[in-house]
């Protein structure tokens, strides 16, 4: 077909003026389009930034919500939520980073292809796993009969993690110059030793920039939490073994109800989790792209 | 004597290794048994939700896919049929809205923008995808909705109205509408990274080939590109409608919820995800939570016919190579 239209547009060059005004439509709705995804982001930023900046204040951070019978429901935060994120990313680091790389390391490292084939599957499916899902898979496995915990909460968000984890240290092992390693057995180093000593380090700033990504990602995500950590009172809790609350659970419970107080709330926390993950991914984002030049540089 | 050892000593190590072959052999099965986690997660999760999903299961048995019924207190009938529904219209209409404007990012972006805007505004779509869906479901909600309540709705309802899509609009700022605006927003750039990223693939000379022709751009992106780049483009199309069908935070705040199937796009409805987000705290019966999980195994077996398909594309596509 392609070959046979362009001889066929060719062959129109009497309706010179009309090709290219049809052209100059076509590139000016492309630029609109690139034009409007920039205006939309930069609306949806301002919008956030400009209700949440009134309400932003230390009370934010610092003070539990008022309690659902509290008498006295005028010190109001989203402390719990603020304390309850930090332990549920940090201990969903925990469980998805040495997982993730020890995958990434097999597949690279050891794996035949056909192995890495079914695995890499694997971590595709894993990945595409819709979030929501992943929280009632979680709620069947470890809530049903114990009861929700920050534990089950970090976990549904470590299972989000393991893919981009994996993805992201396989993509800059394989970067890694296949002559250090050459070097390293030609010098009568053991291959673990290579991997272990001589591979992974090198690889360490994709890992650090890839796991940046990933936890600028969950730490955004609601609905592995809904079945699993969000049950919960009104204090400042840091014991995973119960549930923990988090921002955005939080913001999405101010956000179902009426009261325009929450609102404001749930605006100025919406404002302090946008700026942290845009500020991470963008940093994350940037940090890549200078080690991406680095390494193609020293090769 | 230990000056002629001396240059031998690294190679000893690896000679004499049992040492040697048990590192490496320990390595091995340390990192093996790692990557088996992703496999055994995907096992354990269809195995938890069809056993999560039994009471349904064994209640309502496949019906329930297409029963439009959800009805906790009386009759205690549940069905997927009005979710699959509410899922159906808001991600195709969603992909509908969002696959011409993320096709055109990705044009702008690989042939007509000056090179030193393209990282920049590359960085900034993809920005977009950053943003949580809870923050886009809130500004969806409190400012997107009522908007398009007051400005947009009433006007295609008096333009458009004897269409039944374009019906009443409702007094609420939730409705199908504001989902699928919201969705849209969402999948463009996943869309169109995946379409940019096809069109850097296609081969310079035949661009250049069809310019030396005679084309316009346009004539060359329409005869060259596009063909070049269909299978692939599919590919991100599925991969966006996946992301719509999942998503459930931002639909259950903008979309109101509701069990009915009706054609007008400004009424409130629910999506398979939505529904279940929605019920976090109110399910208690057994059979209403075995439901729930019920929709969660649809969710998961059309993800999962999203995800190889998809995967299928691109195999086909990379096997055919650079041409």
């Amino acid at each position: 077909m392609s070959a046979h239209g362009i001889t066929r547009a060719a062959q129109r060059a009497d309706r010179l003026p009309r090709r290219r005004a049809v052209n100059r439509l076509m590139e000016a709705l492309a630029a609109l389009s690139a034009l409007l995804a920039i205006a939309l982001l930069s609306l949806l930023v301002y919008s956030v930034a400009r209700r949440g900046a009134a309400q932003l204040d230390l009370d934010l951070l610092t003070k539990g919500p008022a309690g659902a019978f509290s008498f006295t429901p005028t010190a109001s935060g989203f402390a719990n939520a603020f304390a309850g994120s930090l332990v549920l990313v940090v201990l969903a680091t925990a469980m998805a980073l040495p997982v993730g790389i020890l995958t990434a390391l097999y597949l690279t490292e050891f794996a035949r292809p056909a192995t890495r084939g079914v695995v890499s599957l694997g971590l595709d499916v894993l990945n595409g796993v819709p979030a929501i899902v992943v929280g009632i898979f979680v709620f069947g496995l470890l809530v049903v009969g114990r009861g929700q915990s920050g534990f089950a909460g970090a976990f549904a968000l470590a299972c989000l993690m393991l893919p981009l984890v994996a993805r992201a240290t396989m993509e800059v092992l394989a970067l890694v110059p296949a002559s250090l390693r050459e070097a390293s057995l030609a010098l009568g180093v053991p291959p673990w030793r290579t991997t272990l000593g001589i591979v992974l380090p090198q690889a360490v700033g994709g890992i650090v920039t890839g796991t940046t990504l990933a936890v600028a990602r969950v730490a955004g995500e609601t609905a592995p939490l809904l079945f699993t950590s969000s049950l919960v009172g009104s204090g400042v809790s840091w014991n995973p073994q119960h549930a923990l609350q988090s921002v955005p659970v939080a913001i999405f419970e101010a956000s179902e109800q009426a009261d325009p107080t929450l609102h404001a709330q749930a605006w100025a926390a919406a404002t302090v989790l946008l700026a942290f993950i845009l500020v991470t991914s963008l940093a994350a984002r940037a940090l890549a792209a200078r080690s991406r030049r680095r390494i193609a540089t020293s090769r | 004597m230990s000056a002629v050892e001396a240059p031998f000593e690294p190679a000893r190590r690896p000679l004499s290794g049992r040492r040697v072959r048990v590192g490496d052999r320990a390595l091995e099965l340390v990192t093996a048994s790692a990557a088996t986690a992703a496999l055994v997660l995907v096992a354990l999760i269809a195995w938890k939700l069809v056993a999560g999903a039994l009471p349904s299961l064994d209640r309502f048995g496949i019906g329930f896919i297409w029963r439009v019924a959800w009805d906790p207190t009386v009759s205690k009938l549940y069905g997927a049929g009005s979710f699959l529904f509410g899922t159906a219209v808001t991600s195709l209409a969603a992909l509908a809205l969002a696959a011409p404007l993320a096709l055109g990012i990705a044009l702008y972006l690989t042939e007509l923008a000056p090179p030193f805007l393209r990282g920049p505004v590359t960085a900034l779509v993809e920005t977009l995808a950053a943003v949580p869906s809870v923050v886009i479901g809130l500004w969806g909600i409190l400012v997107l909705g009522p908007a398009l309540r007051d400005h947009v709705e009433p006007v295609l309802h008096r333009t458009l109205g004897f269409l039944p899509l374009f019906g009443a609009p409702n007094a609420a700022s939730s409705s199908f509408f504001t989902a699928i605006v919201v969705l849209a927003i969402m999948i463009l750039p996943i869309v169109s990274s995946v379409s940019r990223e096809l069109f850097l693939s296609v081969p310079r000379e035949l661009k250049e080939g069809a310019l030396a022709l005679g084309t316009t751009r346009w004539e060359m992106i329409r005869g060259v590109v596009f063909p070049y780049a269909r299978g692939g483009i599919a590919a991100a199309l599925i991969l966006g409608l996946g992301r719509a069908v999942g998503e459930a935070i931002a639909v259950t705040q903008v979309i109101g919820g509701g069990v009915a199937v009706h054609a007008n796009l400004f009424a409130t409805g629910d999506t398979l995800a939505s529904k279940i987000a929605a019920s976090y705290q109110g399910a208690t019966s057994d059979l209403e939570i075995g439901s729930l999980v019920y929709l969660a195994l649809i969710l998961m077996a059309f993800s999962l016919l999203v995800n190889l398909s998809a995967q299928l594309i691109v195999r086909r596509i990379s096997r055919r190579g650079p041409a």
